[in-house]
């Protein structure tokens, strides 16, 4: 295999494309290492987010295409967030097909004079005016998109944008092949800052099989570890959402705004009840035989007489928690409902019901009210929240359009900042402690995959400082290999250092598989070089004081001690980063 | 004569496992298009998928179209390919009333030649290989 990395660049605005090759394999690998790569190269520190030379970038692995499991696109562009740069990660189709249109990544650059759509091929780059999709949601944009782009069926991935996308919300995310998503930070608006509504993938090319029979062994080996064993049971069987119950029942769950940590209505909305009541299908990330795409339905009554028709929405532990416990919701069929409704106007859904949950406090405060709000929101109100969606992915109005640039933005407005459910961004449904908090706030992608913290708090209770924070900085590297793969991070324990050096051989990059310690390293430093060089800074970052006053599985938060993890979690990330430090 | 078919293709999830194992094993690529089974959603993917795969016609309407006789009739059903034969014309592909028969950029022409090397790739044993007579088999695929 080539060790040169194939880039596709598109200028929106000037309507022109070039391939760029960059002999950087062995350094940074690809997807994460190759992205913060592309952005050092293509993206400016000096311009917000939202200026048109900034790079809108998707970029696959090394191993892409050729192992199982390899499923997965790291999405990178300047967060509307915090402005600074960031990574989201998404499946669907969108892997395999930019590997088999022929490229490592893509990068998008400018702005399209009408809103647009980018389709790509191994053969055609085409900027098409969609301007007549103009406030279209992302159910009418596929629609209308597989009808424009009918070419590559099932070997095409459609990523498109809502509303929310459109109108610059930070909350809003891309919608992949209906079902998956780059949900975080704010992926959405970075897309409609080129003028783009959606990008169509086309996977129509076909690549050189790896010589020999040692990628063969290899390939059925993990294919085998993959379907064979129960290693991926928990993924395809409830799925994500088995850990609703596990979390409620160890004081994990935030519920209603994160007032408490556990309720005994969790029986109505488990794992359990999604897969026996509302589970129509699974559904798989292609190249993917797991399948653990949760596919809910529920039907509506639309007359007086049986007429009813039914929607599908897909499940997962996060997005429950967030328009389930976090708003008091607790009906699964409703929680469905509200999740359309967020997928309607393109917004994340975990952003948005955890910024919904603190409105629905502050109302309920008198911090503001239902001329701000204009739903009436309250605990367990499904209609409302149904209401509120719509409001906030279109910004209906300052209210709505200040909560969309995050809580926080709301907040600096009308108050409440100490139950505003904020970890650099919306918070995600662990509540398991300190270290927990700590490492959502100041991790990467502020995400609960950044490292192992939730997981670790649930095996260590003593009260380490060094020691957990050690954890934090060991456990990075080797997710950061894995999403460089690009791999579900899913499959992070059949995909042990071992093995991705075997597949990385048989696949033809042996001086990767040599040397992947250092490369992991390389690229952790990489990524934190280049958010830092965006203004990432731990001390920005405040943990509002609702996350030290719950109960969480490890009792009552320590705060002096959550202070001082947060403290020394910053410093070692700064120093990862530090400008000075060489990145080889 | 053994046949693949697609009997539980309702069960299928579209990890496309089994297009991939086709182009790896038989025709030595990596793809999920120059393969023998091609999986495509059914319009859209919220009404799942279908897979694209030679039915086993007897007398085939790809061999009749076929100039050169490098698709020759398989004795049951179905094609017999001989690459050297073919001149990449395509007149398969159009003759194909299912879709069975694909097209690379190259020219290139892909067909199943059921010979059950996808079926075990398959996670959730959409795919059967086995010698059911034409009619049995129509029931199964039911």
């Amino acid at each position: 295999m080539t060790d040169c990395f194939r880039v596709l660049a598109v200028d929106l605005a000037a309507g022109k494309s070039r391939i760029e090759l960059i002999d950087e394999r062995s350094r940074v690998a690809g997807g994460s290492g190759l992205a913060a790569l592309l952005f050092s190269r293509y993206g400016y520190t000096d311009v917000a987010w939202n200026h048109p030379s900034q790079p809108f970038i998707l970029a696959v692995g090394p191993l892409t295409g050729y192992f199982p499991l390899m499923s997965k696109t790291i999405c990178a562009f300047r967060s509307p967030y915090h402005d600074q740069y960031t990574e989201s990660h998404g499946g669907g189709r969108s892997a395999l097909s930019l590997f088999f249109a022929g490229y490592d990544a893509l990068v998008v650059t400018g702005r399209a004079k009408e809103l647009s759509c980018l389709s790509i091929g191994s053969r055609h780059i085409l900027i098409e005016d969609v301007s007549f999709m103009k406030g279209y949601g992302t159910a009418m944009t596929g629609k209308l998109l597989r009808r424009m782009f009918s070419k590559s069926s099932g070997h095409r991935s459609i990523l498109r944008i809502g509303p929310a996308g459109e109108i610059g919300s930070a909350m809003a995310c891309i919608n992949i092949d209906s079902y998956r998503h780059f949900g975080r930070l704010g992926g959405g608006a970075a897309l409609g800052a080129k003028n783009l509504k959606g990008i169509i993938i086309n996977g129509d090319s076909s690549r050189r099989l790896p010589d020999g029979r040692e990628y063969r062994n290899i390939y059925d080996k993990v294919y085998q570890r993959v379907t064979s064993t129960d290693m991926m049971r928990k993924y395809y069987h409830l799925g994500t959402a088995v850990n609703l119950q596990g979390l409620n029942d160890i004081k994990a769950l935030p519920w209603r705004n994160l007032q408490t940590t556990s309720d005994p209505e969790v029986s109505k909305i488990n794992g359990d009840v999604f897969a026996d009541q509302t589970l129509l299908r699974n559904a798989a990330c292609s190249g993917c035989p797991v399948g653990c795409i949760h596919l809910g339905f529920f039907r509506d009554k639309f007359k007086e007489d049986a007429r009813y028709l039914y929607h599908q929405v897909p499940y997962d532990y996060e997005p429950i928690f967030a328009a389930g416990t976090m708003l008091g919701v607790t009906n699964c069929y409703d929680v469905l409902r509200i999740l359309e409704d967020f997928e309607r106007v393109g917004l994340d859904a975990m952003s948005a019901g955890v910024a919904l949950a603190w409105a629905t406090e502050a109302l309920e405060r008198g911090l503001i009210s239902v001329r701000e709000t204009v739903a009436s929101l309250k605990f367990g109100n499904v209609s409302a929240y149904q209401e509120a969606a719509g409001y906030l992915g279109t910004g209906y109005n300052e209210f709505y359009r200040l909560l969309g640039g995050g809580t926080l933005k709301a907040v600096s407005v009308y108050g409440g900042e100490d139950f505003a459910c904020v970890l650099g961004q919306e918070m995600a449904g662990y509540a398991t402690g300190s270290l927990y908090f700590v490492a959502q706030s100041l991790g990467f992608r502020h995400s609960h995959l950044d490292t192992g913290a939730y997981s670790y708090e649930q095996k260590h209770h003593e009260k380490d400082v060094e020691k957990a924070v050690d954890f934090l900085i060991d456990d990075e590297p080797g997710r950061v290999l894995l999403t460089s793969m690009v791999a579900c991070l899913f499959a992070r324990s059949v995909y042990d250092t071992e093995t991705l050096a075997q597949c990385l051989s048989a696949a033809g990059f042996e001086t990767l598989a040599g040397s992947l310690e250092e490369t992991a390293e390389r690229i952790r430093r990489l990524r934190w070089q280049v958010r830092i060089a965006t203004g990432f800074k731990p001390d920005d970052v405040e943990i509002p004081k609702r996350f030290y006053s719950v109960a969480t599985l490890q009792g009552p938060v320590d705060a002096p001690y959550l202070d001082r993890l947060k403290a020394e979690y910053g410093r070692r990330i700064m120093v990862l980063g530090r400008p000075d430090t060489p990145s080889d | 004569m053994k046949f693949l078919t697609t009997p539980r293709i309702d069960r299928c999830i579209g990890c496309h496992s089994c297009s991939l194992a086709c182009a790896r094993l038989i025709h030595r690529q990596i793809s999920w298009s120059s393969a023998g089974i091609r999986i495509h959603s059914a319009g859209g993917l919220s009404t799942g998928f279908v897979a694209l795969v030679c039915l086993g016609c007897d007398p085939a309407p790809c061999v009749a179209a076929c100039p050169t006789g490098a698709f020759s009739q398989r004795s049951g059903g179905g094609v017999v390919v001989r690459k050297k034969h073919c001149i990449r014309c395509g007149e398969c592909v159009t003759a194909c009333p299912v879709d069975a028969v694909s097209q690379d950029h190259h020219g290139e022409v892909y067909v199943c030649l059921h010979c059950g090397r996808c079926v075990d790739f398959c996670p959730h044993n959409c795919l059967e290989f086995d010698d059911l007579d034409p009619l049995t088999r129509s029931l199964h695929d039911d």
